[in-house]
């Protein structure tokens, strides 16, 4: 008998129809993976299991877990299977604690709202289950706040309140998408350690092919709001039924098709740049510490050349691209685009550098209408093209990223992430730049808007003769768009060299085990493989 | 030791600003238009007479060294002498005091007393009808002068219904009859900022509950009141101490019509009082004091920020 048992879910929010008959088991100690591109479904199916939906949804079908349909249960009635029954783990490890209460406080509400023991039994609880999911208290103290821990270990604290009364299901949304690569392999293979010791059901929802095909049992791929394939992993892999399951899997290896490097002439030069933060005083009248970020680095980007910069969170790649972008004065080195050095450039030379980011909606002022937008960079120039030049540039500029020159005058809310991150490459590409900065620019994108996106970058590289810097935690994507990787780890490359060869055979420990963690999709032939270009 | 380094660094600006404010007040006060003896004396007064009040009053003396008397003399007790009473300020301020004080903390408690049952039963009400009946009391209330309100509480409770007197103070040697007369004053004050403050707690929760902790709370299985009750309040409550704080501040001294409404010689009348006669010194010492108070009561609500939001202690 199943544990979880699915039957004919359907929900609508505000009368919109967001699922549609969603029918899943889930057995004692399997992992089920649900996945799928953002609006699928996903999210909300778990919510609905939980009883968490928002106000205005309304769920019919079944929810069955053993012998109780939750859907039928009362709101008290569920609080008690909150925690109890089912524990669940979310995407934001950063904001899913309570920044006001300690570590401890945290685990052991999980434990006391359920009356599963008196204060000082939850505590010696606490201590077990943080010592189970890796946070020992001898080094992490119960009193330990959010704020002191990093995102992976906080991760494990939410995983702690989670498991903390052993519950028969847990969910997992996204519990790795937020965080570095190493930080994932090891929370995964928590995960996965937790439900086969304590013989628990696993629900886990990722958009991330590799991932799932990693950990999970079984499959559910879903698409508006259905499950359109289901199966155990291997067959899903290998049978591949529905197109959309084949085209997600095709997008997740998408490889842009990239011209050769035009030339060999530097365009930007960085050498043995150095950057340091201010800290806190230790007291008030010490001399102030100060932090180094970056530490010496030097590169070149040749013109033409697609170079990708990886390394984990607090590597020191932002403070590179701000300083590249001559943000912040840098403490020591040089930093030249064309030969004229960065921090003293004029609006000739700025032109020539533009930058793209990770929020497509966040950098966009969302008042403003999209001509406005993708125009703003002219104020760099002095000869900025007036009026009806001006609107030729603008539809010059949306043309090149696929869009229709009409869509000028729509504001940043009307178009969805993928055409958002197109409006974004429009801004940088106005002022006909030489080199583009992506800082994780295709990071919040669906895997095959990301493919779309990439393989416009390609074309536009092409077509403009393009140097393009690409920051990013993704290898799939650096080994997708660039020629060229550098590897950085606490303010220094560690490693650089042709992207196929640094990937295939990291030279560097580091490299090696950024390459080891990241997750990988199975070497399985495509059915459809007529164009894959591999 | 985070929690050291903040204590310390509040200490020194608390210290700086309370020296920056006496150089502050002792100016403008210093350049003001005339001269408080010629005052005193009135406009037939000889000019010799004058000279001689001005040296009795040390007008005289070098503003440098008026200042640093001034300053000592305020921090041994000695505010001076008020040039109208003839009587040492110290003791008129500390006369006012007791009755300003107790009033400014009282309302304040009734304020709170009011503000957080309403401000959660709304949040957690939100868009209901115990919300939409809590708005629109809130709402009364901020729109409403207190003076008016003031004047409706002495006709019902001490006119028509008689429980207390309607004005005047009863003198602390009978406690129970100064706090009854100061209870109607205390309403007056408190209910215009509870109503700031309840709409202040609610919109601060109503924030929270969008925060992803609410919803890592709600899996454990808290239900929605515990949830806010546990984790929105304590997050809500930076803003609200904020508004605390400035209340505090504003009760202490910004009673004046409420004071005239009930008789009550407080803090308020004294400074009112003291500008109309020119009586700087006794200007000068009030708005020193007021200064101070506001100042300590900003380094407390900053201390109070710390204990209840961690991230301020180690961010020194």
């Amino acid at each position: 008998m199943s544990l979880l048992r699915i039957q004919d879910l359907s929900l609508t929010i505000h009368g919109k129809h967001i699922l549609k008959g969603i029918s899943l088991d889930i057995a004692t100690g399997e992992v089920v993976a649900l996945t799928g591109e953002s609006g699928s479904g996903k999210s909300m199916t778990a919510f609905a299991t939980m009883g968490l939906l928002a106000q205005g949804a309304e769920a019919s079908g079944q929810i069955h877990l053993l012998d109780k349909d939750l859907l039928s249960l009362s709101e008290g009635q569920m609080c008690e299977i909150r925690g109890r029954d089912i524990g669940m783990v979310f995407q934001e490890p950063m904001t899913a604690l309570n920044p006001v209460q300690c570590i401890g406080d945290q685990v052991m509400e999980t434990i006391l709202i359920h009356g599963a023991g008196s204060k000082a039994e939850a505590r010696a609880r606490a201590r077990d289950v943080l010592t189970r999911v890796g946070l020992p208290p001898d080094q992490f103290p119960l009193s330990r706040f959010p704020h002191e821990l990093s995102g992976g270990q906080r991760q494990r604290v939410v995983i702690a309140m989670a498991i903390a009364l052993r519950p028969r299901l847990l969910i997992a949304d996204e519990p790795t998408t937020a965080l570095d690569v190493t930080t994932q392999a090891q929370i995964l293979s928590l995960l996965l350690s937790l439900a086969k010791s304590d013989d628990m059901a696993l629900m886990m929802i990722t958009h991330d092919l590799a991932v799932v095909s990693q950990m999970a049992d079984r499959i559910a791929v879903m698409q508006h709001g259905e499950i359109v394939e289901e199966g155990a992993t291997d067959e899903l892999f290998s049978e591949m039924r529905h197109p959309y399951t084949q085209a997600l899997f095709q997008a997740s290896r998408h490889q842009a098709n990239l011209p050769a490097p035009v030339s060999a002439a530097p365009l930007l030069q960085v050498q043995d740049l150095k950057r340091s933060y201010p800290l806190p005083r230790p007291h008030p009248f010490a001399k102030r510490p100060r932090f180094e970020a970056v530490k010496g680095v030097s590169f070149e980007i040749a013109k033409g050349e697609r170079v990708g910069l990886v390394g984990e969170s607090g590597c020191g790649k932002s403070t590179l691209t701000r300083a590249i972008l001559g943000l912040d004065p840098i403490q020591s080195g040089h930093i030249t685009l064309d030969g004229t050095p960065i921090a003293t450039a004029g609006p000739d030379t700025k032109r020539k550098i533009q930058v793209v980011f990770q929020d497509p909606y966040g950098s966009f002022n969302p008042r403003h209408r999209v001509d406005r937008l993708v125009s703003e960079p002219f104020h760099l120039l002095p000869d900025a093209p007036q009026g009806p030049a001006r609107q030729e540039a603008i539809a010059q500029a949306l043309v090149a990223v696929g869009l229709a020159p009409s869509e000028q005058t729509k504001f940043i809310h009307e178009f969805s992430g993928g055409q958002r991150q197109r409006i974004a490459i429009a801004r940088a590409l106005i002022t006909r730049p030489e080199l583009i900065i992506f800082d994780e620019a295709v990071s919040a994108l669906d895997v095959r808007v990301r493919a779309q996106i990439l393989d416009l970058m390609a074309d536009l590289s092409r077509e403009y003769g393009l140097s393009y810097l690409f920051i990013t935690h993704d290898l799939t994507v650096v080994r997708s768009i660039t020629d060229r990787v550098l590897v950085m780890q606490q303010g220094e490359i560690v490693e650089t060299g042709p992207t196929k060869q640094v990937l295939d055979d990291p030279q560097h420990i580091y490299t090696q085990t950024l390459v080891g963690a990241a997750p990988t999709l199975p070497d399985i032939g495509d059915p459809h493989a007529a164009n894959a270009a591999v | 030791m985070g929690m050291l380094v903040y204590l310390t660094r509040r200490l020194i600006s608390l210290f700086l600003s309370l020296v920056v404010a006496s150089m502050v007040i002792f100016l403008v006060v210093e350049v003001a238009p005339g001269d408080p003896a010629s005052y005193m004396l009135g406009i037939n007064a000889q000019p010799d007479t004058i000279a001689a009040l001005r040296t009795e009053l040390g007008l005289d003396q070098p503003k440098l060294q008026r200042y640093f008397s001034w300053v000592t003399g305020m921090m041994t007790g000695d505010f001076g002498t008020s040039y109208t009473y003839r009587a040492p300020v110290a003791q008129m301020i500390a006369d006012r005091m007791w009755i300003s004080l107790p009033l400014a903390l009282m309302a304040l408690t009734l304020s709170a007393l009011i503000a957080f049952p309403a401000g959660l039963l709304a949040a957690s009400k939100r868009g209901k009808a115990g919300d939409v009946s809590v708005m629109a009391a809130t709402q009364l209330g901020v729109a409403i002068p207190n003076f008016w309100f003031a004047m409706l509480l002495v006709l019902l409770f001490a006119i028509k219904l008689r429980w207390v007197s309607a004005g005047g103070f009863a003198g602390w040697d009978n406690p129970m009859a100064a706090i009854k007369s100061l209870t109607l004053p205390a309403i007056a004050l408190a209910l215009p900022q509870a109503a700031i403050l309840t709409r202040v707690l609610r919109s601060a929760l109503i924030d929270t509950l969008s925060e992803d902790f609410m919803r890592t709370a709600r899996a454990k299985g808290l239900t929605r009141g515990q949830t806010l009750w546990r984790h929105g309040l304590r997050n809500a409550l930076i803003p609200v101490l904020t508004i605390l704080g400035l209340q505090f501040s504003f009760l202490l001294a910004g009673a004046i019509i409420i004071e005239q409404v009930f008789y009550l010689p407080g803090l308020g009348r004294l400074i009112f009082q003291s500008i109309t006669q020119r009586d700087l010194i006794v200007v000068e010492s009030v708005v020193m004091l007021l200064v101070f108070a506001v100042i300590v009561v900003n380094f407390l609500t900053d201390l109070a920020y710390a204990l209840v939001d961690p991230r301020l202690r180690s961010r020194a």
